[in-house]
């Protein structure tokens, strides 16, 4: 085509005549949704924090008022931790990580005006929202929020006699459910956007890592997502209609739900963490200024990731019941998973390496995401074979071993995105010293909290209990100054975070004016001014070559935009 | 008003069929999970046989039969976009969503017998599974007539003609889970 494609709205301020809630509620503009499900998001994750909070309180000092929430009884206890997790995960990892980081990221660098269904990315989001408000009126209803765990195990799921939450559980369901449908609709878009509007000229291969993790995350949440969502009806009709899927009496089984769960549980650790290392593979690639060290193995090593990651749910289960020789195979294809993994860790280190490195706090996020993450690796080995598993299951090892995956994923890779991109997101940079302090107390404070826990775990400390000292071989001692110590470390990073929201706030009033690219990066999201007006871009963009061309010899900048024509 | 990204077809398929084949990508696996789950429990309990004995085969094979007619006009409907024909187009989907109407009813007047006889949700493990599967499943074929009612007034009007294909798709999907429905849950008996 000889003619340039040129969007219709290139100011940078959209319609002028558009209300508050036209613009802020109703739109279907890919970055307003972004900041939507941000907003959501962060907004969840401070309650989850603060839940957190509650609960470490209650542990570190037993029976004691926990200043802003007052007593914590047992039923508090466990729908503290219950919705602590399932907050965290699919209200925090996933809206920030592949909703709001895949809605502003694929149109902006993929080279295209929007996504290609703006109003089902619209639709996605509010049924979103509604699925957070469900997830918080259950805590004011009979019986209070529930209490069986985010992994919800039938039979106290399924039967109110047990769980006590007759409503609580049914909502938390609901919530879950509503928020499935919500992605799978957004995945969609993501998926199909990717597929058809790229910008002229750009190759399977000269799409950004970061894209092609958050289209294979959004392909596996689909993939996985299905038997939950059966499992999910089964389950609600089992609290509400009496049905026998997960009740022996009728001939039903409780591990099957437990299958249904961990067919999707396990692939859904791969659905946040491909985004989290995309993000990361922009990062280090921009501020290292080298090539990325191998795209194609990255990308194959992500899609073997993803493969895998539908073999591997039994390691879950190695003490419910299962066959050991069945264990076997899970342990080893649990095992295999590890190879892809590392892989790509290697591949970052093969990147990092020789290169001209600005240790600033984006950079310093997205290094920080590789180091923690791989203890969080390393620790699964334990838990990934069936013999040390039956010692550590439903240890405090295993908390610790998926905090370690879970915590660099969702908060060190989601900082690392908000740090990289808030200069483009808002026309500011943002302050570089409040965000190392920031990114220091954190990470500092993060290892003091869960080491003591991968410790505790070890010496045999379980989960999902409310007060030690009802266990003279658990209570007192250095176990408890270990608790203590965790807690402390996690009250200091809740208060750290102060710091992140100030310099937000400090950076949209007084940050320097960012221009169209501050970091000098190559991919097309540099092109478009920031913020980005309705339309993205002023004339849509073309694709000469791949993102990551960063000091090339025959060149004097030492990068060369993928817009560039040679 | 479209995007532009919604013009653009770098892989070489149109957005909408691209984007409703995805979509049956996840619903496949919805189903999956309650079909494989089903297949399991029925293979490790012989005496649900027993149970099933209870399903009608002939109500199930009228069943499957008029919702296989109602895919046909529908592949006709499509041909009539095709040509541009909407408002043939339109009228050949109210057929289909007649033929939807008709297994609805087929579908309430069995489970009121059933039911009558004492065969709850609640029973057991297997008539948990007979309504559960078939109950969504028929969720989806009143989705189905509801979109297909959208697309055909839009159709008779000759907008949106496009779409005629995708909710036939859509529809012979719907078809397709009943073709797996039908002899897991009334022929094996």
């Amino acid at each position: 085509m000889a003619t340039a494609e040129v969007t219709e709205h290139h100011d940078d301020h959209g319609h002028h005549d558009e209300g508050f809630v036209k613009k802020y509620l109703w739109s279907t503009d890919h970055k307003m949704i972004c900041f939507q499900y941000m907003f959501t998001g962060i907004a969840m994750g401070l309650l989850g924090g603060f839940m957190a909070y509650a609960f470490r309180m209650q542990l570190a000092f037993p029976g004691a008022s926990v200043p802003g929430w007052g007593g914590v009884t047992p039923a508090d206890y466990n729908s503290l931790v219950t919705n602590h997790g399932t907050i965290m995960i699919f209200w925090v990892a996933m809206p920030v990580l592949i909703a709001a980081f895949g809605n502003y990221l694929i149109p902006l660098m993929t080279g295209c005006d929007d996504m290609v269904f703006p109003k089902v990315n619209r639709l996605s989001f509010q049924i979103f929202l509604l699925s957070a408000i469900v997830l918080l009126a259950s805590f004011f209803v009979e019986g209070g929020g529930f209490g069986g765990a985010w992994t919800a195990y039938p039979p106290l799921s399924s039967k109110p006699e047990y769980s006590l939450t007759p409503l609580g559980s049914s909502l938390w369901l609901v919530a879950v459910g509503l928020e499935f449908i919500a992605f799978l609709l957004g995945g969609i878009n993501f998926v199909t956007t990717t597929m058809n509007a790229r910008a002229k000229g750009m190759r399977l291969y000269d799409i950004p890592i970061v894209v092609w993790f958050i289209v294979i995350a959004s392909i596996l949440f689909m993939a996985s997502v299905g038997p939950l969502v059966a499992g999910a009806i089964m389950l609600l009709f089992n609290q509400n209609l009496g049905t026998g899927f997960f009740d022996p009496d009728k001939g039903g089984d409780p591990v099957l739900w437990q299958h249904l769960f961990w067919f999707f549980g396990h692939p859904e650790v791969y659905v946040v963490l491909l985004p989290a290392i995309g993000i990361t593979a922009e990062i280090i690639t921009t501020f290292a200024r080298k090539k990325l060290f191998a795209y194609k193995t990255v990308l194959n090593t992500a899609i073997a990731t993803g493969v895998l990651s539908f073999t591997v749910w039994a390691h879950h289960q190695f003490v419910a019941g299962i066959d050991p020789r069945m264990a076997n195979v899970f342990t080893i294809s649990t095992l295999l998973i590890s190879v892809p993994v590392a892989e790509m860790i290697f591949v970052y280190i093969a990147t990092l390496y020789g290169g001209k490195i600005t240790l600033n706090t984006p950079m310093l996020w997205a290094l920080s995401f590789i180091f923690e993450f791989m203890i969080g690796g390393v620790t699964g080995i334990f838990l990934g074979a069936s013999g040390s598993d039956i010692y550590f299951h439903d240890t405090y090892f295993v908390l610790a071993h998926f905090h370690y995956t879970f915590f660099p994923i969702a908060i060190i890779g989601s900082f690392a995105g908000i740090t990289y991109w808030f200069p483009k997101m808002t026309g500011k940079m943002m302050n570089d010293t409040l965000g190392k302090l920031h990114f220091w107390i954190t990470i500092i404070t993060f290892n003091l909290i869960f080491i003591p826990l991968f410790v505790l775990g070890a010496a045999g400390q379980h989960r999902r209990i409310y007060n030690y000292e009802h266990f003279p071989d658990l209570a007192g001692g250095w176990m408890q100054d270990l608790r203590v110590l965790a807690t402390v470390a996690l009250l200091v990073m809740l208060a750290a975070q102060v710091i992140f929201f100030f310099n937000v706030f400090i950076s949209l009033r007084n940050g320097k004016k960012a221009g169209n690219n501050p970091w000098k990066a190559n991919s097309l999201e540099w092109v478009a001014p920031s913020p980005p007006g309705h339309g993205n871009f002023a004339e849509l963009p073309n694709c000469y070559r791949g993102p990551y061309e960063y000091s090339h010899p025959d060149r004097e900048d030492d990068y060369w935009p993928q817009n560039e024509p040679a | 008003m479209r995007p532009i990204a919604n013009t653009r077809s770098a892989a070489g398929i149109p957005t909408g069929r691209l984007a409703v084949w995805w979509v049956l990508a996840s619903e496949i696996v919805i189903f999956g999970g309650i079909l494989a789950s089903y297949i399991m429990n029925r293979l490790s309990h012989d005496w649900w046989a027993d149970y099933a004995a209870n399903t009608s085969t002939p109500i199930g094979a009228f069943n499957t039969f008029v919702l296989l007619t109602s895919s046909l006009s529908a592949v006709l409907a499509h041909a009539a976009a095709e040509r541009g024909d909407g408002k043939l187009a339109a009228r050949r989907l109210l057929y289909t969503i007649a033929g939807g109407g008709v297994f609805l009813c087929v579908k309430a007047y069995e489970w009121t017998m059933e039911i009558s006889h004492g065969f709850t949700i609640s029973a057991n493990g297997f008539w948990s599974f007979y309504y559960t599967a078939a109950g969504v499943h028929a969720s989806h074929v009143i989705a189905g007539m509801i979109l297909m009612a959208f697309v055909a007034r839009d159709a008779a009007k000759n907008a949106e003609l496009h779409r005629v294909e995708l909710v036939g798709i859509y529809w012979h999907f719907v078809d397709v889970v009943w073709i797996f429905l039908f002899p897991l849950l009334y022929i094996a008996k």
